[in-house]
């Protein structure tokens, strides 16, 4: 980890669910429970653990970073717009006509998108290529992956998982945002996924299992990972709260997708700055 | 005449591709558990460092090879046609095409010519399914060398490009000496009087055919349109125009979405001309000898020439 308190952490999560829930407002379209559990990784990452450039997004030793569930990219937007990826300006054209920042991300569009996604299930495959080509080229980078826990029922997951493990891809962290809840219930109602920590055990990777809203256990999961010498590749069942942060959108299945209006905005705004 | 000699194209894939990985160290092979067949063994033998095999797990290796092409490589994902185009087939709209990534889809057992192994192999349907999709290019070589070099041809551009190879052995219609290009058809005969657009293993049959009609006294400019997308739509329209647009296309491929529909479009549009379409009549192959899968579909030198003739009177 860069040289960065947990306090200053928190407020760069703040700020991400802010300006993520100015767009969604002002687009009046787009996934704000989703991005609000990821907020802590997302900000734990790149204020605090990345290896980037946001002068030079295409850099070749850069750590890379997929959201594999797209849907959520309002937060990763907003951690690219105010890192200067790209004019902040744009931050005010979410899925807009012509917008850099579609629905879901465009690596041809948008700077610092490392892969396109939005179709779950497949970045995961995306972050394994990604680190084999690491590998193969002797480079150092690492490859984080955030992946949702709807994803799980995805086939595609499970044959990176094992590609992952095939290759010993230490390089590989896969940050599971386990809000439970998918569109059309919750993760249990839909397709159980029982014991993921157990499972991605048996997989061959090293197992972390956090409270994943809070930045202290994410930062030092990240620590732990950075010390590690094991060899395998990287899980962290992040146990999160969909819309955290938000009285009236937390495990609220109908926040995954809907944007607020000014009233339910201001309100939401005013929550998220006196935080949690 | 034809000549002889029999290979299967995969087997031209299998020869470059090594010559290719060896030239560049950013050429890889994805393979999904059926390199041997698909003619990598040689590859994963002599250029490890450039291999992986995701398993038999192709929308992975799509993804793996999309990861792969971000960071420099050109990667070919290995596997037979009816796979590397539906099993695969979002993945590669979402992962390869949509972020226009530098990945080849080289696939063995087009159309019918996995004959023993039947309908569950026999990819028939994989050029349109591919053609319709953004950024992607189509090419399926007549022969072996014609393989050979479009696999060079295709590791050369930027951009995504689906590969169709045979599983069983056809004749050898070029030598090495051949050039091709990606986007452009060869011109294997030519005359005025009727065409015939053919790719594929279906090449050497519009070669038979036309050499049977020169007998009679029809001469017909035969065409190798070894890129269905981008079709090379100045020689269809050159057909039209000198050979009075009288057009028979012959694909070992479903009749619908492929060349034939590829260069209807061209004709219609154009408003003159009449186009026979020759190939797989929408329905499912079986287990069968190659040739009689073929005469199922009416996919014979007979039917061409009857077509022609059938178009000249």
């Amino acid at each position: 980890m860069k040289d960065i308190s947990v306090q200053q952490l928190k407020e760069h999560a703040k700020e991400l669910r802010k300006t993520a829930l100015t767009m969604i407002y002002e687009a009046q379209s787009g996934h704000p429970g989703g991005a609000f559990s990821s907020a802590e990784i997302t900000a734990a990452l790149y204020y605090g653990e990345m290896k980037i450039d946001p002068k030079n997004p295409k850099w070749a030793d850069r750590d890379r970073f997929i959201l594999s569930k797209g849907h959520a990219c309002p937060i990763q937007y907003a951690a690219l717009g105010l890192l200067g990826y790209f004019d902040e300006h744009y931050l005010h054209e979410l899925r807009k006509e012509g917008s850099i920042l579609q629905g879901h991300p465009d690596m041809k569009k948008c700077p610092g998108i490392d892969i396109s996604t939005g179709s779950l299930g497949q970045g995961l495959s995306c972050g394994v290529g990604m680190a084999l080509a690491g590998k193969r080229d002797g480079k150092d980078y690492r490859v984080f992956v955030i992946i949702g826990d709807g994803e799980l029922d995805e086939g595609e997951i499970w044959e990176a998982i094992m590609a992952g493990n095939a290759w010993k891809l230490d390089n590989l962290v896969i940050f599971l945002d386990n809000n439970g809840l998918q569109l059309d219930g919750t993760t249990d109602q839909v397709i159980p996924h029982l014991d993921v920590c157990k499972k991605l055990e048996a997989f061959g990777y090293e197992v972390y299992d956090i409270d994943g809203n809070d930045m202290q256990q994410v930062v030092d999961t990240l620590n732990k990972i950075n010390a590690s010498t094991s060899g395998k590749p990287k899980f962290v069942n992040a146990r999160t709260v969909k819309g955290k942060g938000v009285s009236y959108m937390e495990n609220q299945l109908a926040w995954h997708g809907m944007a607020p209006n000014k009233e339910q905005y201001e309100q939401a705004m005013q929550e998220l700055e006196r935080g949690f | 005449m034809l000549s002889k000699k029999l290979i299967a194209t995969r087997d031209g894939f299998g020869d470059e591709i090594v010559e290719l990985g060896k030239e560049n160290k950013d050429i890889y092979v994805v393979d999904v558990d059926i390199g041997k067949s698909c003619k990598t063994g040689k590859f994963a033998h002599e250029l490890p460092q450039q291999h992986v095999n995701v398993g038999i797990a192709e929308q992975n290796g799509a993804g793996v090879a999309a990861g792969l092409a971000t960071c420099g490589k050109i990667p070919f994902v290995v596997t037979y046609a009816v796979f590397g185009s539906l099993r695969m087939g979002e993945q590669i709209r979402q992962e390869i095409c949509y972020p226009n990534l530098n990945v080849k889809i080289a696939c063995s057992h087009g159309g019918l010519t996995p004959a023993n192994d039947g309908a569950s192999h026999q990819g028939i349907e994989d050029m349109g399914v591919l053609r319709s999709i953004p950024n992607m290019r189509v090419v399926m070589p007549a022969d072996y060398y014609a393989a050979r070099a479009l696999v060079r041809e295709a590791a050369k551009i930027y951009g995504p490009v689906y590969l169709r190879f045979t599983r069983d052995a056809i004749p050898v219609i070029y030598d090495e000496n051949q050039k091709f290009e990606i986007g452009k058809a060869v011109t294997l005969r030519d005359g005025k009087d009727a065409a015939i657009i053919a790719n594929g293993d279906t090449v050497r049959l519009g070669i038979e055919a036309a050499e049977f009609l020169a007998t009679q006294g029809i001469n017909v400019r035969l065409l190798d349109m070894h890129t269905v997308k981008p079709l090379d739509v100045e020689a269809v329209q050159k057909c039209i125009d000198e050979c009075n647009g009288r057009i028979v296309v012959v694909e070992d491929h479903n009749i619908m979405n492929g060349l034939g529909s590829a260069v209807c479009e061209v004709v219609a549009e154009a408003g003159r001309g009449q186009v026979k379409r020759i190939g797989i009549q929408d329905q499912f192959g079986q287990s069968a000898p190659y040739e009689s899968l073929l005469a199922m579909n009416g996919i014979t030198v007979k039917n061409i020439v009857e077509s022609v003739k059938a178009l000249i009177k």
